[in-house]
């Protein structure tokens, strides 16, 4: 196939960049420990108020300066809808739901994350500030979804 | 099959291909129509919720009883009617075109208007009822009535109807030229419906085989997690369906319509190969947030999705390469006079130069969203309808309504109305458009949630308030533009029909010339359909078997809910 001098030297520059952006995104997650969500088990909908945790949905001091906060996404609000930790706190959220697909956002935070009925989601983050932090439902879960938030207020 | 011999310049939507093609081109027609109808409905609730956010709601939402179902009219009937219609449409012609020759099947031709009609009408009224507020991705275990679910189906069974019938042409083709290369139009055209094939068979399973029933009380539950992921195997590539048929234009006429030449068959060739080989094994990277798949997996997508962006990087350089070619010979010199020789004062042309060049915006911000961890910051914020209304909603849009000022004049043989009107449609929906996605990025990378009625939000933060103007200002430009688009267009139906030779020459497709390095410099492998589609299989096993496994069992514990 003829192949342009032009031509070649765009079709290698665009492999150079797509692999830079690929070494770039390898390296936030290898060395920088950016993950994201991974399974980490399941529950029947019908069973999660009746399961423990999350049937005492709360926040828990679970080490020093860790914490975790045993949430559940439900039609349409979070249980519970706010979280207080002191700066420093590495927080652990396991979250699910059980009605419809919801998701959480936590502002100034790279905590995002889809709360599906049947999953337990699970994220992990350092908040190393006092401050406040609001966090969204994020996925379209109802007429009332524009309705459900909550708050991290970091101590 | 009457043979009646036509000169090139007498040839007519009813005698294309020098036979008598009616009976196969008023569904063209058609499916024009009904996509420029979805567009203008679906659009017009769009103001609705881009002017919501800055709480103005008069009327609240449009003719709707609540937000959400006016998200889920705008998003089904733009997503889904709008772009198959469209792609039905033209590629159908196309096909017609680059084999030369008839469809092989009127019956074919005819039924996928029908069935796209079917399912178009039934999905408005369930969803005007209110019966399935559920957004367009309709994602269990909120329950939807059975018959949105059976529309969803007729929509997409349009779609095989026309891969057949373009399937089956080609084979007929083949038949007779046992050995000569696929006209590359044609190829364009089968490897873009072959590549949609394979891909709708996630979401096909997924309707058919678990929700559709579900919906019908045949059982009780479904499972959520395996629902999405079979939603996003078609999900990526459907985007993919909506951009190649404007890809075509792109290749096949834009060059000829600027005047200038494509430069390499080959290379266009291998684009396409590329589309029909990794659209599809690339679904994970919507969800990479997803709790129920391993991060590993996610991985392995994200990899495949750098893969797809670079058949549009060829593209970028393919179509830039004929636009100078053009711009050149029609006097412009210096490194960038080419530009401004380019027919600027043709709105077929503009619109699509203007959809281009948002496009490359577009693509950047499509290289965030897959990048895995940085899809953290962005992944159902505002910034991913920021994103999309530059790519489906532009790219894809713009270059629609920019094929429609040379084709529908040429399907009614009427000539266009009030060319000016139509390059300042072009211009606003470019400006419009810039100014919604800027509103809605910011919004987005400042915690903006999507798919949300902000306007009554119980949270707000100080960010948002110039995003949400910005998008609304946006939208009502945008707005102004769609308005502008349908008075050309109804002005151009009520224009005198062609009827000397003269009027009608000018009504004329312009049809491609061969490429600079025309086919016989291509590789001859390019041409084994059958081989690659057999490698696309391949392809979406490797990616999605193992996916699967990880997955299995599937737990069926989701019980239906109504949220609306
Ligand atoms: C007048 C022009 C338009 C305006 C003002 C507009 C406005 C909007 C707004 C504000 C949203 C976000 C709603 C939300 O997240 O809460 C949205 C969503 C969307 N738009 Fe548009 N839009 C327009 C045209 C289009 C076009 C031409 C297309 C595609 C061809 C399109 C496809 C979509 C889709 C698929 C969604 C997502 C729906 C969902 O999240 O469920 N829009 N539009
Ligand atoms: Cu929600
Ligand atoms: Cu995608």
């Amino acid at each position: 196939m003829k192949i342009d001098r032009y031509e070649k030297i765009f079709m290698l520059l665009g492999v150079g960049i797509l692999a830079m952006g690929l070494i770039a995104i390898a390296i936030s997650v290898l060395h920088y420990g950016l993950h994201v969500p991974s399974p980490d088990g399941r529950i029947a909908p019908g069973d999660v108020r009746a399961t423990s945790p999350w049937d005492e949905p709360g926040v828990y001091e679970t080490g020093d300066g860790e914490y975790e906060v045993i949430m559940l996404a439900e039609t349409w609000r979070f249980v519970p809808d706010e979280v207080r930790v002191p700066a420093g706190s590495e927080v652990t959220f396991r979250m699910t739901s059980p009605d419809v697909v919801h998701g959480v956002l936590i502002e100034k935070t790279a905590v995002n994350v889809m709360i599906i009925p049947g999953q337990i989601a699970t994220v992990t983050h350092t908040f190393d500030e006092p401050g406040e932090h609001l966090f969204v439902c994020h996925e379209y879960c109802g007429t009332g979804h524009h309705l459900m938030s909550g708050r991290v207020v970091v101590e | 099959m009457s043979t009646v011999a036509t000169t090139a310049e007498q040839v007519t939507p009813h005698e294309e291909v020098g036979v008598e093609t009616h009976g196969q081109m008023w569904p063209v027609t058609g499916q024009i129509a009904i996509s420029l109808f979805a567009l203008g409905l679906g659009g017009f609730i769009g103001l609705f919720q881009a002017i919501e956010r800055v709480n103005i709601t008069l009327p609240p939402f449009g003719p709707f009883e609540n937000y959400y179902q006016g998200l889920t009219f705008h998003g089904v009937l733009l997503a889904f009617v709008f772009t198959f219609g469209f792609a039905n449409a033209f590629v159908s012609w196309t096909t017609i075109r680059g084999f030369d020759r008839p469809l092989y099947s009127t019956m074919l031709a005819q039924g996928a208007f029908w069935v796209l009609l079917t399912g178009t009408i039934l999905g408005a009224i369930i969803m005007t009822m209110n019966e399935a507020t559920v957004l367009f991705t309709f994602y269990a275990p909120m329950q939807a009535h059975s018959l949105f679910y059976l529309a969803a189906a007729l929509l997409v069974v349009s779609t095989w109807l026309v891969l057949a019938n373009i399937v089956l042409t080609y084979r007929a083709w083949r038949k007779e030229n046992p050995t000569a290369a696929i006209p590359l139009m044609g190829f364009t055209s089968l490897t873009t419906y072959i590549m949609w094939g394979l891909a709708s068979l996630g979401v096909a399973i997924l309707v058919v085989g678990i929700l559709l029933p579900w919906s019908l009380g045949l059982w009780d539950h479904t499972d959520p997690q395996l629902g999405r992921t079979l939603f996003w195997l078609s999900g990526h590539a459907i985007v993919y369906f909506w951009l190649l048929p404007v890809y075509i234009s792109w290749y096949m006429f834009i060059p000829k319509q600027v005047g200038g030449r494509l430069y390499s068959d080959g290379l266009t060739r291998f684009a396409f190969i590329l589309f029909l080989l990794f659209s599809i094994p690339t679904g994970l990277h919507h969800q990479y947030t997803d709790p129920g798949i391993h991060e590993g997996m996610k991985g392995f997508h994200l990899l495949l999705t750098f893969v797809i962006f670079y058949p549009s990087l060829i593209t970028a350089f393919s179509i830039m390469a004929a636009l100078e070619h053009g711009g050149r010979k029609a006097g412009g010199r210096g490194l960038f006079g080419w530009i401004m020789a380019l027919p600027w004062n043709n709105p077929a042309v503009v619109a699509q130069l203007l959809a281009m060049l948002v496009f490359t915006l577009g693509g950047v911000t499509g290289l965030v969203n897959a990048s895995m961890s940085v899809n953290l910051v962005v992944h159902n914020t505002a910034f991913i309808p920021g994103h999309f209304h530059l790519t489906v909603g532009t790219a894809v849009a713009l270059s629609v309504l920019g094929i429609c000022y040379w084709f529908v004049p040429y399907l009614t043989q009427r000539p266009l109305f009030a060319t000016k009107l139509a390059l300042w449609q072009a211009w606003m929906w470019a400006i419009g458009v810039l100014i919604f996605s800027r509103g809605q990025m910011s919004g987005g990378l400042d915690a903006q949630p999507r798919r949300t009625m902000l306007g009554e939000a119980s949270y707000s933060l100080p960010g948002w308030e110039v995003a949400n103007w910005l998008t609304a200002i946006g939208g009502i430009v945008m707005t102004v533009s769609g308005l502008l688009f349908f008075v050309v267009m109804i002005g151009t139906l009520l224009n005198k029909r062609a009827e000397t030779a003269e009027e009608k020459a000018a009504l004329q497709p312009l049809m491609p010339a061969p490429p600079i390095h025309d086919h016989r410099k291509s590789w001859k492998i390019f041409d084994r359909i059958g081989l690659w589609t057999l490698i696309a299989i391949i392809l979406i096993l490797i990616a999605y078997i193992p996916v699967f496994l990880l997955y299995l069992p599937a737990e069926f514990t989701s019980p239906g809910v109504r949220v609306w």
